[in-house]
């Protein structure tokens, strides 16, 4: 075969094209096999279990057995604007509960469950022209405990898991502080302790650890109590008053389904696809 | 053997250099501890000689079956229920982490992270 540059040009010029166009090709197989069909409503564990043959199909990693718990919180906000001491006493229960520290700057702060602004809350639900009572009051908010949460994939160490009840927990003995999952966290749920909290506890609950500097804390939904059978803390201060009701969702007879039932509620952020098991009456 | 002097002098110094962690500590090895014991319950999770072997382990194990699998089923000693903990366990028994912990943890000098955040009993 002669060899001038006229061949070896044409060559290389058809090896190029096919390469180019084979590579689009296979790229196009294989997006075609991993296309996602994530939806936000996907996954919400009973919902799915019962109408649904396979759930596991249709959401994320997360979407556990149907048959377990999952825990969830339904906040009716309206009895918060009502009684604006409820909320104060739900934070209060829960730093004295979890011996939360309390530092005097701001950039300090360990938060579990804090009070906030509408807005601040559900910033996808803008509204120029609120009500008198969402404008001048503040709701509840705390760690969401995702049926799909972020920080669990964020985490380098399997520090911060989701277990089987469906709580997003932390194991502080093996917190690197890296703090990924404060940056994953969509709901700002999680704090960082900069400094040995221990000194800013201000009445130790002697039946529960403190934290040490260095580790990312936040709402555990109260485990400890909660699978003994009791309420979460803030759950127990509302009391009679019924503001919060706490339960399992996978349990179609449970009191929370029950109040879900019966009460439009929304979530944080929905558009994330997080699938927050705290709901709020608004 | 040329400089015979010089080599043998030069050997002297160096063996007591070398063995100086030797006849520096000579009789100041302290007595083996003896941490107290609780006096009115005798029997503890384990044999005594696997808990103190092993009490490390034992502690991982019942941090990962709480909080990892949710097993929080409970230990019966002498009659009485405990949860797998060690503020809520070992330290009801063991009321004072002077006297108990730290005699062994000093000699040996480890210094274990469990004080950090767990907290021991009011002494």
């Amino acid at each position: 075969m002669d060899k001038n540059r006229r061949n070896f040009l044409k060559v290389a010029g058809i090896s190029t094209l096919a390469g180019l166009g084979g590579t689009a090709v296979v790229d196009r197989l294989v997006a075609g096999v991993n296309v996602a069909h994530a939806s936000t409503e996907g996954g919400h564990g009973a919902e799915q279990g019962g109408h649904e043959a396979a759930p596991a199909a249709h959401g994320h990693a997360a979407a556990a057995d149907p048959n377990a718990n999952r825990y969830g919180l339904v906040i009716d906000v309206k009895k918060f604007y009502e009684d604006p001491s409820l909320g104060e006493k739900c934070v209060q229960a829960c730093i004295k509960t979890h011996n939360i520290p309390e530092f005097d700057e701001k950039k300090d702060e360990i938060k579990w469950i804090w009070m906030t602004n509408y807005e601040n809350a559900f910033p996808e639900n803008p509204n120029k022209y609120r009500d008198e009572e969402t404008e001048s009051n503040q709701l509840p908010i705390m760690c969401n405990h995702c049926d799909n949460p972020p920080c669990v994939r964020a985490c380098p160490t399997k520090a911060t898991f989701r277990n089987e009840d469906g709580l997003v927990l932390m194991d502080y003995h093996r917190c690197i502080g890296c703090r990924f999952c404060m940056a994953a966290c969509p709901y700002g749920s999680r704090s960082f302790n900069w400094r040995d909290p221990r000194p800013f506890v201000k009445e130790l609950n002697r039946d529960f650890p403190t934290r040490m500097r260095g580790v990312v804390e936040k709402c555990t939904f109260c485990a400890e109590l909660v699978e003994k059978g009791q309420l979460p803390a803030c759950v127990e201060a509302c009391g009679e008053s019924k503001a919060m009701v706490f339960g399992n969702l996978n349990d179609p007879n449970s009191e929370i389904r029950k109040v879900l039932k019966e009460n439009h509620t929304i979530q944080r952020n929905p558009s994330l696809g997080t699938l927050p098991s705290v709901f709020y009456i608004v | 053997m040329y400089d015979s002097g010089k080599i043998i002098t030069g050997l002297i110094i160096f063996v007591l250099l070398v063995t100086i962690p030797v006849w520096y500590n000579r009789g100041t090895a302290s007595n083996v501890p003896e941490p107290e014991l609780p006096k009115d319950v005798k029997t503890c999770v384990l044999p005594k000689a696997e808990i103190t072997a092993k009490h490390m382990q034992l502690l991982n194990q019942w941090r990962d079956e709480v909080i990892r699998t949710g097993d929080r089923s409970t230990l019966e000693i002498e009659g009485k229920q405990y949860p797998k903990s060690l503020m809520l366990a070992c330290m009801k028994c063991h009321t004072s982490k002077v006297k108990f912990c730290d005699k062994c943890h000093d000699y040996a000098s480890v210094k274990p992270y469990c004080w950090d955040c767990h907290l021991a009993p009011v002494e």
